[in-house]
């Protein structure tokens, strides 16, 4: 964030244009790379979801999966707050 | 044969952010520092090469005649008269997409590279057959792009299709960069295309109305030795290129008055 960025928040004004630009473009240029669309990034998020969910209790609410840009590289970023290992798994293991 | 010629696509992906005439000016620019240059119309669709270059009334033959061998390539390479170590291969028809094939272009290519030091083609926007048919034909690539967001999106698609191609080394330019709309932070900057597309920045270019005035000529501002933004940019990349070390231009520190530093002042980054 700029000096300028702050003046125009204090103001209530719109940010400068070149930062929307820098956000839209970072987006639609991780979606291009990986040539996914967004449904089925969508699909994918929920099916990883799934499966994580079948051995940790997972957080549905605050999981995100986002991809992610830099350097030209396109990573799949995951971020999933586990609440606890599932008790039935845990068990199994202390035998 | 020259072995080591540099054959360099200049592409964009999007149309009209001036592949054309960096084309022009590049190619005006390297004869003018001695070395043996040909530029190529590749936009066989849409040609306008010879237009920029003021060459469009000495065209006889053109690359479908070569092709086709009813001439040899040196009749239809123009040469300019000014600048005689620079020669144009007009486009041919826009019929010769239909049987235009990447082994036709590298045909000819390689025929033009025997005589000259550096061929510059002028790639057709898109991403279809045109393009196709001119990577084909490439060894390196120069990605034009403008501060703009449709522009840095296409141009990363080409970057994309180009890495696919094998084409190395491949340099970015960016072109029409307004200094004051950046400081203002209503432009991308210079820092946020490269970051954002992760090419080597061969150069950029200055916005410039003389431009449009030495297109309206047929004269490219780098033959008439201009001293305006733009030419002084053509130049130095043409240098570059080259391989001589020239600093690139930094469009947040053009101007110095106290409306330019009061600018730079509103640009800190805070946080």
């Amino acid at each position: 964030m700029t000096l300028r960025d702050i003046i125009n928040k204090l103001l209530g004004r719109q940010q400068a244009s070149a930062s929307t630009a820098r956000e839209r473009l970072q987006l639609v240029l991780a979606h291009d790379r990986s040539d996914l669309s967004p449904e089925l990034l969508d699909q994918m998020r929920q099916e990883i979801l799934e499966v994580v969910a079948k051995y940790v209790e997972i957080d549905m609410e605050e999981g995100a999966v986002s991809l992610e840009t830099e350097d030209r590289m396109t990573a799949l970023v995951a971020n999933l707050p586990i609440k606890r290992p599932l008790p039935s798994l845990s068990s199994s293991t202390d035998d | 044969m020259a072995t080591n010629t540099r054959i360099i696509l200049i592409c964009s992906g999007k149309g009209g952010v001036g592949k054309t005439t960096l084309t022009a000016n590049l190619g005006i620019a390297l004869a003018r520092q001695g070395v043996r240059t040909a530029v190529l119309d590749a936009d066989f669709g849409l040609r306008n090469l010879d237009l920029l270059l003021g060459l469009e009334n000495r065209i006889v033959y053109t690359a479908q005649e070569v092709l086709e061998e009813s001439c040899r390539l040196d009749q239809a390479l123009v040469k300019h008269k000014q600048e005689p170590n620079l020669a144009l291969l007009p486009a041919g028809n826009p019929r010769m997409l239909d049987w235009l094939k990447p082994d036709d272009m590298q045909r000819i290519v390689a025929m033009v590279a025997e005589q000259f030091d550096y061929v510059l083609i002028d790639c057709p926007a898109g991403v279809e057959d045109g393009f196709k048919n001119a990577v084909s034909a490439s060894k390196e690539a120069i990605v034009v792009t403008n501060p703009e967001v449709s522009a840095v999106r296409d141009a990363d698609r080409v970057i994309g299709l180009l890495n696919t191609h094998e084409i190395k080394p491949v340099h970015l330019v960016l072109n029409r960069v307004r200094p004051k709309m950046i400081a203002s932070q209503e432009m991308l900057s210079v820092d946020d295309v490269t970051d954002i597309l992760a090419l080597p920045l061969l150069g950029l270019v200055l916005e410039d109305e003389q431009v449009i005035v030495s297109t309206n000529r047929g004269e490219p501002l780098t033959l008439t030795g201009s001293n305006s933004p733009a030419a002084r940019c053509y130049s130095n990349i043409a240098k570059r290129m080259q391989g001589e070390d020239i600093p690139l231009i930094d469009p947040a520190k053009e101007g110095s008055g106290m409306r330019d530093k009061f600018r730079r002042l509103m640009q800190t980054k805070i946080f």
